[in-house]
């Protein structure tokens, strides 16, 4: 690729400040893989499955489909920063002591998705909680689990 | 790997910067959330080339409400839509298209003038759109002129913009809503998230007494474009919700729509589907 295409991108990343270099229309998804972060997964590559799911400036994304250029100046969130240092987070150990994961692949998104929703809302009902995850497909649990997953962590936050 | 170094980004801060960029590249193409552009970029088929973000435009943002009525910035997105308090209490079906368009992630990103600008058959605003009889501002660096949006889609994938515009605003008129108004969305697909429809309904409709004073009905998924049908607003106009003006309208959808086999449905279902949505839509209980 020639040198001119290569545009260096200024964001954080899990609160640390970050140059991620790349064409400007790459995916933030190859961009995120490429630096390390290989918790965020590709799926389906097109926006339906939810594997690739990020937060950037506290709104969930696919990363898949969000070209490089529109990070610049951004907070972009994975699920390598959801976790505090050693403690994992309320949804993730949820996820943990109530099965919420099988071959793991949907789980980081799955996360995301959780983890968004409840920092909107404390209290969501079962329907919230299917219409907030409703663009995450998981091939292996049949999903109740991971369903169960998110109301145990919104019991343990003190709902 | 997709070849990227067959495209240019590039983004411009304003509004006129992106006009300014648009005429010069003739060929060069709006890039607004991403979330068909992007995965069109993935599938390969992506056409090669120039593109200007539009992201970094405020003037094409905010939903301004106005005495004419209420003005959408074309980047706003579906979540945008959802939490606007205007648009849940005046124009309920665009909350209704926005609700059920992907899901959050998506919702997040794309934008009403992107769901229009990239105007598939399928699209769930723009049956809402053509109901609330929209009116789209298009911009290029010439000027700016008003379309109204039932003209805008002109055949499959082909509109009105002309080379170097872009849709800048989408405005919808000052409804008068009474006791007697009733908002209809209904869309039918595979699952209430992340489907393309099989068919979209979208129906407003003012009774003053037992007789309809104004209806406006538009479909997605059943013709090349989205339509508004004027043959079953005109059964409609003036009468009473009898049986016999229920079956006029009825018969008359049908003569105004022309449903396809695909991968999602074929003609004869979304044919039944939609006219099961209009006796639904008209409060038809049988």
């Amino acid at each position: 690729m020639p040198d001119a295409a290569i545009v260096r991108v200024t964001c954080t990343i899990n609160g640390r400040r970050t140059v991620l270099e790349g064409h400007p229309i790459e995916r933030l998804l190859d961009a995120l893989r490429h630096a390390g972060l290989t918790g965020t997964k590709e799926g389906c590559g097109e926006g339906e499955c939810g594997a690739c799911g990020v937060l950037v400036d506290g709104e969930l994304v696919n990363s898949c489909l969000m070209p490089l250029a529109h990070v610049e100046g951004r907070a972009v969130t994975t699920i390598e920063g959801v976790a505090s240092d050693e403690t994992l987070h309320a949804v993730q150990a949820a996820f943990v002591d109530c099965g919420g994961a099988q071959c793991g692949i949907c789980t980081p998104g799955m996360v995301l998705a959780a983890y968004d929703l409840l920092s909107r809302n404390q209290d969501p009902s079962d329907e919230d909680i299917r219409v907030a995850l409703a663009g995450n497909l998981c091939r292996c649990t049949g999903y109740q689990r991971i369903f169960a997953s998110v109301l145990e962590a919104c019991r343990r936050s003190g709902r | 790997m997709i070849p990227l170094d067959r495209y240019e980004l590039v983004t411009p801060r304003t509004l006129s910067e992106a006009l300014e960029e648009l005429a010069a590249f003739p060929g060069s193409r709006p890039l607004a959330g991403g979330t068909d552009l992007m995965v069109a970029l993935e599938a390969g088929t992506l056409a090669a080339g120039r593109y200007v973000s539009l992201l970094g435009c405020p003037e094409l943002r905010g939903i301004d409400v106005t005495s004419d009525g209420v003005s959408l910035g074309a980047l706003t997105t579906y979540t945008e839509i959802r939490r606007s308090r205007v648009l849940q209490s005046d124009y309920p079906m665009l909350i209704a298209a926005a609700s059920e368009t992907g899901g959050v992630a998506t919702q997040n990103r794309g934008t009403v003038g992107g769901n229009i600008a990239n105007a598939s058959p399928a699209a769930d605003t723009p049956p809402a759109l053509l109901a609330y009889d929209a009116s789209l501002e298009l911009m290029s660096s010439e000027g700016t002129r008003m379309v109204p949006y039932v003209h805008f889609h002109r055949g499959y994938k082909k509109t009105d913009l002309q080379p170097g515009e872009l849709i800048a605003r989408i405005h919808l008129p000052r409804r008068s809503l009474s006791r007697a108004s009733r908002d209809y969305y209904r869309k039918v697909g595979t699952r209430r998230a992340q489907a393309i429809s099989k068919v979209c309904f979208a129906g407003t409709i003012r009774l003053e007494g037992d007789r309809v004073q104004d209806v406006r009905i538009a479909l997605g998924s059943v013709a090349p474009t989205a339509v508004r049908a004027t043959r079953a607003e005109a059964a409609l106009q003036g009468n009473a919700l009898t049986p016999a003006a229920l079956a006029a309208a009825e018969e008359a959808l049908v003569s105004e729509i022309a449903p396809i086999d695909d991968i999602r449905s074929t003609a004869l279902y979304r044919t039944r589907v939609a006219c099961n949505l209009l006796r639904e839509f008209l409060g038809d209980h049988e």
